[in-house]
């Protein structure tokens, strides 16, 4: 078995498509945006010590808020200044496509378990990850996709009555 | 000894043919609830309740108690494997579990895991053997002051661990406390940073947040870098068990204050996941292989296990004595007690001997019978990774997905599980250490409301926190343990390695 | 299984029989859940509604009544508002019932939250959970009246008493009683679950509790507890010996010990408001089996809970009494929510 987990030459000479100094101002600034969203409320719900009822309901959430803002000011200006972390790569082009391998079809997976249910939605789910990126045998991968699922049904809705989303498929067998 | 001798006739009770097959089922029952995150040990627990209604008290509560050690064993299999974490209690564990199945020594640490919680459990059980009266009066010392006093000790052990910017991890533990705080304010009942989205009610819930984190997070690294899991080709050795136990007997230090901290948390009631957290912390701070900790070092799965599974076991005494559950597990358990004409309380030593000496019988026997149903299934769990990649990664997907929603039967949390996800993924490359905001996120809010508790019984005097030897005791080790890295920077004991210093 | 399939077979074979006989009109158009019922919990795990709730669903299943399970979740959030909104949410679909707590009437009037008990259709009420004036048993107040003359003559907010969450049943008594403490007041502390009240009163962090009798039975038992009042009209009608020389009904009502306060909370099943008369007519059958049910007496025996039930019109007209009882006492103490 090749080595397939280690980044080949190519790879590794592949430009940067995003570096570590813009990630790090992005999250940075999401951190300021979180921050400032928690303030306001924290406002609204007053942060004072209010006699006999202790510290408002917003005390707590103010204080840690504006340590935050603090805090991700002092990583932002970091980054900004940063030299070396301008070359430093997140990720490549590769990377990005790699992880939409999984992470794209998971988003469709998550939409579609609200209208076909979570059984039928996962079925597909692994079977097309295991045909197209796998490359298995159509008939493997749906064998493997439909005992999981079935399996799975089996254990939550039948033996732990663990009731999860369902769709026309389970409704059609009456569950 | 009027105690050994109860405790005999419970071990009478306990071993018939009839209760060791209740445990056995009750244990593998409890294993998979464990490993699935969708099936957490309440559920398991509440589910099968009804069904044991036919069935004498303590059968009953022997198979029940079963589920719940098989579920405290199951929790670390999926945080080492694929660091997702099946149950709060064993994120700690993923910290230097799953490195270590990358390393291709997955079977070392589960059985390393396997046996510290058997470890951290016999400790308590004894705990309880002997002394049950005595720290059944301790635990009604606990008030609001002396919960922040051990929530603050908590947090203090963890403090400064990262090995990253001192910047970052404060922000990453503020953006854990400022998620905990969304939701209903327990103290004053006014909605938090809900915004009159109804979703958002609830609050972020511990367990939607770490399986994105770790589990999400986590698949999208190993998709960066290829297809396929490091550590997936380890070759099975089936002599696991002795090299793993081999290395054991040099991590004794480690067992004793793990086994002590999670006792002490379990007794009190803090639970067991803020006890595998400090526990996790303690050790890496005292340890000689502290350093190493979060690069897959078997200490590190050992600490977490210890304290978690002590501070679960402990957690049936106040249940027993006081009739206040130590974890939503034992919250459901303490329901039965009740249904089947038990009344938990000062009392039940004295009524129901029978009863209680064969329950803590049987918390020595399931925790041996657990043991070796779980160490003969290591190469069984270990060939799971095996699997082909394409197989696994979406499953664990579906695993999480399913996780995530049954915490509170939401799509909402489902999609707040990707959004996690992403934010693990960014997080970790970005040098924002995760653990300070897990442990934000999980006792943010219990740490608040303690602190509220307190300020209102004191009309807002903070000395209220240094008003008797215990809760005071508790605060100057804390604020000591907060400091350590200064105290041993003054020392000269700089760490070598630690190149980021805080220059602002 | 099998014995299983049999029985309902055999019940439907009796049930035809009885049709074609004319005997019993009307079984043909009978409802009957035609999948699993799920039974919301509007609160988390381990407190008397989730209790009770469970205990409920092994009683409907240990006795066979009814042909599809019972499938119990919490949904606790936002003090119950979650469990409420998602019963409001799918009122098309009749396998959904809820038990509720006084956060029915508590959670929308403090917290803004959008629900109403009109948006959800009454079944029945099971039983009234009571509510008792407990002091640590060290402390040895003789009686109700002797707490609070000392509460009247000390300091302002120097007593404390520990309650369940916050502007729900416990904060309400509490100020009740305040009323009555001639411009005194307790410092309210707010815990998150009755048990937990419990035993910080036996450890002394606080002075004074309103626990349901279920909370509290095994430290009175202990004699760690002393209970001094019960808040309701009459004494309990249960007369079995709980200590060694008290039974539940040896409590005074805090009416006769001169503290004029009332409160009991509803333990009542809702099931969706599109729920057909016969639908709702199932669950009520269905509870009435229940509460005749020898496990059932035991377990309102053991909770000393006032066992009135109803249901129908007499059902929703205590419904509206009740609402319009919170909403006062609410106002008084100053704990509705800013947009009411």
């Amino acid at each position: 078995m090749s080595d397939i987990t280690e980044p080949t030459p190519e790879e590794r000479d592949e430009p940067a498509l995003v570096s570590m100094r813009t990630a790090d101002i992005v999250v940075a600034c999401l951190f300021l945006v979180a921050s400032a969203i928690v303030i306001s409320d924290s406002i609204r719900l007053g942060f004072h010590w209010k006699p006999n009822e202790g510290p408002a309901p917003g005390y707590f959430p103010f204080y840690i808020a504006v340590a935050m803002a603090i805090a991700s000011a002092i990583n932002l200006a970091r980054a900004v200044i940063s030299k070396s972390e301008a070359d430093e790569t997140l990720t490549t082009r590769t990377g990005v496509f790699r992880m939409s391998a999984i992470f794209v079809p998971a988003v469709i997976y998550v939409l579609a378990t609200s209208y076909i249910g979570i059984y039928v939605a996962s079925a597909i789910y692994i079977a097309a990850f295991m045909y197209f990126f796998g490359k298995f045998a159509i008939w493997k991968a749906l064998a493997v996709a439909l005992t999981i699922s079935f399996v799975s049904f089996m254990m939550f809705e039948v033996w732990f009555l663990v009731p999860l989303p369902k769709g026309p498929v389970e409704a059609a067998f009456g569950f | 000894m009027e105690d050994f001798s109860s405790l005999m006739g419970g071990f009478a009770v306990a071993i018939s043919g009839y209760n060791i097959l209740l445990m056995v089922v009750g244990i593998l029952l409890g294993v998979i609830i464990g490993v699935l995150p969708g099936l957490g040990g309440a559920n398991g627990v509440a589910i099968l309740l009804p069904l044991t209604f036919g069935m004498d008290p303590t059968s009953a509560i022997i198979m029940l108690t079963s589920i719940y050690w098989g579920a405290l064993f199951g929790g670390a299999i999926t945080s080492i494997l694929f660091n997702i974490p099946g149950e709060p209690w064993s994120v700690a564990t993923t910290f230097d579990g799953h490195p270590m199945a990358q390393k291709g020594k997955a079977d070392e640490a589960l059985v390393g895991a396997f046996t510290s919680s058997f470890v951290g459990a016999i400790f308590a059980v004894v705990l309880i053997t002997f002394l049950a009266p005595v720290i059944a009066k301790f635990a009604l010392r606990f008030g609001p002051a002396e919960f922040f006093a051990v929530q603050f000790l908590t947090f203090a052990s963890f403090l400064g661990m990262g090995r990253g910017s001192a910047m970052k991890t404060l922000a990453s533990m503020c953006l854990g406390f400022a998620l905990a705080s969304v939701g209903l304010d327990g103290v004053t009942g006014t909605l938090r940073l809900t915004f009159g989205y109804d979703e958002l009610l609830n609050g972020f819930k511990f367990l939607v947040a770490v399986i994105g984190l770790f589990g999400i997070g986590e698949i999208l690294s190993s998709m960066e870098e290829g297809l396929a899991f490091r550590g997936a080709a380890a070759k099975l050795k089936m002599d696991a068990v002795i090299r793993t136990w081999r290395q054991l007997p040099r991590m004794a230090v480690t067992f004793l204050r793990s086994c002590i901290v999670g006792s002490w948390m379990g007794i009190t009631p803090g639970g067991a996941t803020p006890a595998s957290f400090m526990g996790y912390g303690l050790a890496k701070r005292f340890s000689r292989n502290g350093r190493n900790f979060g690069k897959g070092e078997l200490e590190g799965v050992v600490a977490p296990e210890t304290a978690a599974h002590a501070a679960g076991t402990a957690a049936m005494l106040p249940m027993l004595t006081l009739g206040i559950p130590g974890s939503p597990t034992a919250a459901v358990l303490l329901g039965g007690l009740l249904i089947w004409g038990l009344q938990p309380g000062p009392l039940l030593f004295v009524e129901q001997k029978e009863f209680v000496w064969g329950l803590i019988a049987s918390m020595y026997m399931g925790n041996v019978v657990g043991l070796v149903i779980v160490l003969t299934c290591v190469p069984l769990f270990a060939a799971i990774l095996r699997v082909p990649f394409s197989i696994i990664a979406p499953a664990i997907v579906v695993v999480c997905a399913i996780g995530a929603y049954t915490v509170n039967n939401s799509m909402f949390d489902v999609w707040m599980m990707l959004v996690f996800g992403v934010m693990g993924y960014l997080f970790t490359k970005l040098g924002y250490p995760l653990p300070p905001l897990v442990l934000a996120l999980v006792l943010g809010d219990q740490a608040e409301s303690s602190f509220r508790q307190a300020m209102l019984t004191s009309q807002g005097d903070v000395t209220v926190f240094w008003h008797n030897w215990l809760s005071g005791g508790i605060m100057t080790l804390g604020v000591i343990l907060a400091l350590w890295p200064l105290v041993s920077m003054l020392l000269g004991k700089k760490e070598g390695d630690d190149k980021v210093t805080t220059t602002a | 299984m099998l014995a299983k399939t049999l029985r309902s077979t055999a019940l439907k074979l009796g049930a035809a029989c009885a049709l074609m006989a004319g005997l019993v009109p009307g079984v043909a158009n009978a409802w009957e859940p035609t999948k699993a019922v799920t039974f919301i919990i509007p609160a988390g795990t381990g407190g008397g509604a989730d209790q009770m709730a469970r205990f409920i669903q092994g009683v409907i299943q240990k006795n066979n009544l009814m042909d599809k399970p019972v499938v119990v979740i919490n949904k606790g959030g936002g003090a119950g508002a979650e469990g409420f909104i998602e019963m409001k949410a799918s009122k098309a679909d009749p396998h959904k019932i809820i038990i509720t707590l006084s956060n029915l009437f508590t959670t929308p009037l403090g917290t803004g939250a959008p629900f109403n008990w009109k948006d959800m259709k009454p079944v029945s009420m099971l039983a009234l959970d009571q509510f008792v004036l407990w002091t640590n048993a060290e402390k040895n107040y003789p009686d109700a009246k002797a707490y609070v003359d000392a509460v009247k003559a000390a300091p302002d907010r120097q007593f404390k008493m520990g309650g369940t969450g916050s502007k729900q049943e416990d904060q309400i008594i509490t100020a009740a009683i305040e009323k009555q403490l001639d411009g005194k007041h307790f410092t309210y502390v707010p815990y998150d679950g009755g048990g937990k009240v419990a035993v910080q009163l036996v450890g002394g962090h606080v002075d004074s509790s309103v626990n349901n009798p279920i909370e509290a039975v095994a430290q009175w038992r202990g004699k760690q507890l002393k209970p001094l009042c019960i808040f309701d009209s009459k004494r309990s009608t249960y007369t079995d010996k709980v200590t060694d020389d008290m039974a539940w009904s040896d409590i005074p009502t805090c009416m006769e010990s001169g503290l004029p306060v009332e409160y009991q909370m509803l333990r009542g099943i809702f099931t969706t408001s599109g729920a057909t008369d016969e639908q709702v007519q199932f669950y009520v059958d269905l509870f009435k089996k229940v509460r005749e049910t020898e496990d059932w007496k035991e377990f309102m025996k053991k909770g000393a809970f006032n066992q009135t039930t109803m249901s129908g019109p007499e059902f929703e007209k205590w419904l509206t009494a009740a609402e319009a009882k919170h909403k006062e006492l609410m106002q008084g103490a100053g704990f509705l929510a800013a947009s009411q």
